[in-house]
């Protein structure tokens, strides 16, 4: 088991054509991924390695039963891109391109969220998401990543993903998925929505949680932990010696209060019942020592 | 970005938000023929992008020529907090029967726009927030809607500015959203929103912050980034497009991913040592930008030692390792460099890395061990 991706997830490009959703999405069916299809409307009929290229993604849907799309289209065409995909009934919607417009994300998270509550947006500016040995979508390097659970892996930073499915890999701990969800203001899945998917899935017996200063996510997953999450889950935050941030005015004071350094995530995690890890290497370890337990 | 207020102010124009008569100046002379333009009295307001100006002197109300050139002469140059002033704002000054505060930004938490709007500005607006919250009426505003006129009045009633403020304050907050919205701000802020003593509604001050992502639908804004102030190397690193902070330590650090960057300056610290900069070179890094990051860390006096943080994913470990190269060639780099390189194609670039190992250039397999490397390092090298 796995939350939102697994060996039968049919996959959509959209970019396919480009430089990077080429080499990724070529990666990604190498790695087993089913990548069934790829869109650009001035290329449809032509293929990618024998990957078929469509128009739309409505038609790519059609053709070949994709019910996931992964966008790696420029930063300007990004909110286009996720309206057609959400349009054409995709489940899932894993956006990679960074540099999308904080009031773009606002605006399609929203329609998405009131017109098609049936599709999960995935970013903008994530790595995407891997079930190891079975699905991964966008740019994670899949041989970083061990298999087969139990751990679940939530994490807002990229590279930092890497390193945590590396040292537990380096520990021989498989993983059941590894999300990421990136740091972008408006991110389309949250910690909180896959901390419920992990807590609901039987293969998931521990989490680990790799957030960074900034915002409110940290603090609204602690409240989750605390409230409704029976499983173990260790937590990392970056950023406890960052530069103090540009401050956005008094009016983001005013909304996020004390919330948003790395202590006081660090804090509000331990007191929902996380361990808390300093390094990402401390968090693999403090891992290893959880599901020896469980 | 952050815009300096006269700037603030132009952006608020725009989108027809009303602001008060004047203008920028660099001189003296400058000043006298904004404050003519304007008519007296006017105000002289220093333009620096930092809180208390007004207690440090940096505000001065002037009643004719000699006086603005007084205040002007006194007030460029002057450091407030550390800021240097270079510019002046000279304004026409206004007779004030009410000061209001109003905003929007982003809600993160809510996934929704944000409005703050209470009748008790001019102060420390954060000092109400904390104390009396209700004075502060919040709007949460979708997208998707916009902010209709509706739900903008019921807003201002909620706030309880007074009947004189409330039919140009639907107006103005709309014209406001607005700019936040269609000028791709991060943060619209005006405290004090005045009310004027012949029941006109002007913002007497302005902070915006854009989106720096937005940029690219606003060719307009090259404009005003020539006005921001950076040291030399986040100049150097911005000309580059590097994300570049300046620190106080010995330990230059190039990562990729802000995460990973943030991490890097952790663990430095952890082991004992002190970070020099957050140098995150993004995704997608190629040769070039690496040698580019190498150039901007090279020109710090202060760093002894350079750890260069690479886990791959976009960016690919071959690239990484020709640019390490390519910079040893191109730059005379005065530190020795500790490199820890993982994921996509890695093996490949410790395999380029191996080829060139020396004194001046150090492999590690893990992040705890190159960060310790490089604190060692840093400090044989004092």
């Amino acid at each position: 088991m796995s939350i939102f991706v697994d060996a039968g997830t049919r996959v959509v490009v959209q970019g396919l054509t480009g430089s990077q959703g080429r080499f990724y999405g070529l990666r990604n069916r190498a790695y087993g991924t089913q990548v069934v299809a790829g869109t650009n409307p001035r290329k449809a009929g032509t293929d990618v390695e024998g990957i078929p290229v469509f128009a739309t993604v409505g038609d790519a849907r059609q053709a070949t039963g994709a019910s996931a799309s992964c966008i790696f289209v420029p930063a300007p065409a990004v909110p286009d891109a996720v309206l057609e995909a959400a349009g054409a009934g995709m489940e899932l919607v894993v956006v990679i391109t960074e540099g999308v417009p904080a009031h773009d994300q606002a605006l399609f998270y929203n329609q998405l969220r009131r017109n098609h509550p049936g599709t999960r947006l995935l970013g903008p500016n994530c790595p995407g998401i891997i079930t190891p040995g079975e699905c991964n979508i966008g740019i994670t390097a899949g041989e970083i990543a061990k298999g087969g659970g139990p751990v679940g892996i939530v994490s807002r930073s990229g590279t930092l993903t890497y390193q945590a499915l590396y040292e537990l890999k380096q520990k021989d701990i498989g993983v059941t998925t590894c999300v990421g969800i990136g740091g972008d203001p408006v991110p389309g899945t949250s910690f909180v929505d896959c901390l419920r998917a992990f807590e609901a899935d039987p293969d998931t017996r521990a989490v680990m949680i790799l957030g960074e200063i900034g915002g409110t996510a940290e603090e609204e997953a602690a409240d989750f932990l605390a409230g409704a999450m029976t499983k173990p889950v260790v937590a990392y935050v970056a950023g406890v010696m960052a530069p103090a941030g540009r401050k956005m005015g008094h009016a983001g004071a005013i909304v996020s209060g004390t919330k948003g350094t790395a202590k006081a995530k660090m804090t509000a995690l331990r007191d929902g019942g996380a361990e808390v890890a300093l390094n990402p290497t401390e968090a693999g370890e403090l891992m290893a020592r959880v599901i020896a337990d469980v | 970005m952050d815009l300096f207020e006269y700037q603030g102010k132009c952006y608020f124009a725009r989108f027809g938000v009303p602001v008060s008569t004047g203008g920028v100046a660099e001189t003296v002379e400058e000043a006298v023929a904004r404050a003519e333009e304007a008519g007296y009295p006017v105000v002289v307001k220093a333009q620096v992008q930092v809180g208390g100006r007004g207690k440090a002197g940096g505000i001065q109300i002037a009643a004719d020529a000699a006086e603005v050139r007084r205040h002007a002469e006194a007030i460029l140059g002057m450091d407030i907090r550390g800021h240097v002033v270079g510019r002046l704002l000279v304004e026409q000054a206004t007779d004030i029967a009410a000061e209001y505060y109003a905003s929007f930004t982003l809600d993160r938490s809510a996934k929704l726009d944000l409005g703050l709007l209470s009748s008790e500005g001019g102060v420390d607006i954060e000092e109400v927030a904390a104390h009396r919250p209700e004075a502060i009426a919040r709007v949460h505003v979708d997208p998707v809607d916009g902010l209709s006129e509706e739900v903008c009045r019921e807003w201002v009633e909620r706030a309880g500015l007074g009947g004189d403020a409330a039919p140009g304050a639907v107006q103005l907050l709309r014209a406001l959203y607005r700019c936040y919205t269609d000028g791709d701000a991060d943060l619209v802020e005006v405290n004090p929103l005045v009310l004027t003593t012949d029941a006109t509604l002007l913002a007497l001050d302005a902070k915006v912050t854009l989106d720096d992502s937005a940029a690219f639908r606003h060719p307009e804004w090259a404009e005003l980034e020539s006005t921001q102030v950076l040291d030399v190397r986040e100049q150097l690193a911005r000309e580059r497009g590097l994300q570049y902070v300046g620190l106080d330590g010995s330990i230059g650090i190039i990562a990729n991913g802000a995460g990973l960057a943030m991490s890097t300056l952790d663990v430095v610290h952890q082991v004992g040592g002190t970070p020099a900069n957050f140098l995150d070179v993004g995704g997608g890094a190629k040769a070039e930008v690496m040698a580019s990051a190498l150039e901007v860390i090279n020109t710090d006096p202060k760093v002894r030692c350079i750890f260069i943080n690479i886990f791959g994913g976009i960016t690919k470990g071959e690239e990484v390792a020709k640019g390490v190269v390519e910079a040893l060639g191109r730059v005379k780099l005065s530190s020795p460099i500790v490199v820890r390189l993982d994921g996509t194609n890695a093996e490949q670039g410790r395999a380029i890395l191996a080829e060139h190992e020396s004194e001046r250039l150090v492999s590690q397999p893990t992040m705890l061990d190159a960060a310790r490397k490089a604190v060692e390092l840093a400090l044989e090298r004092g």
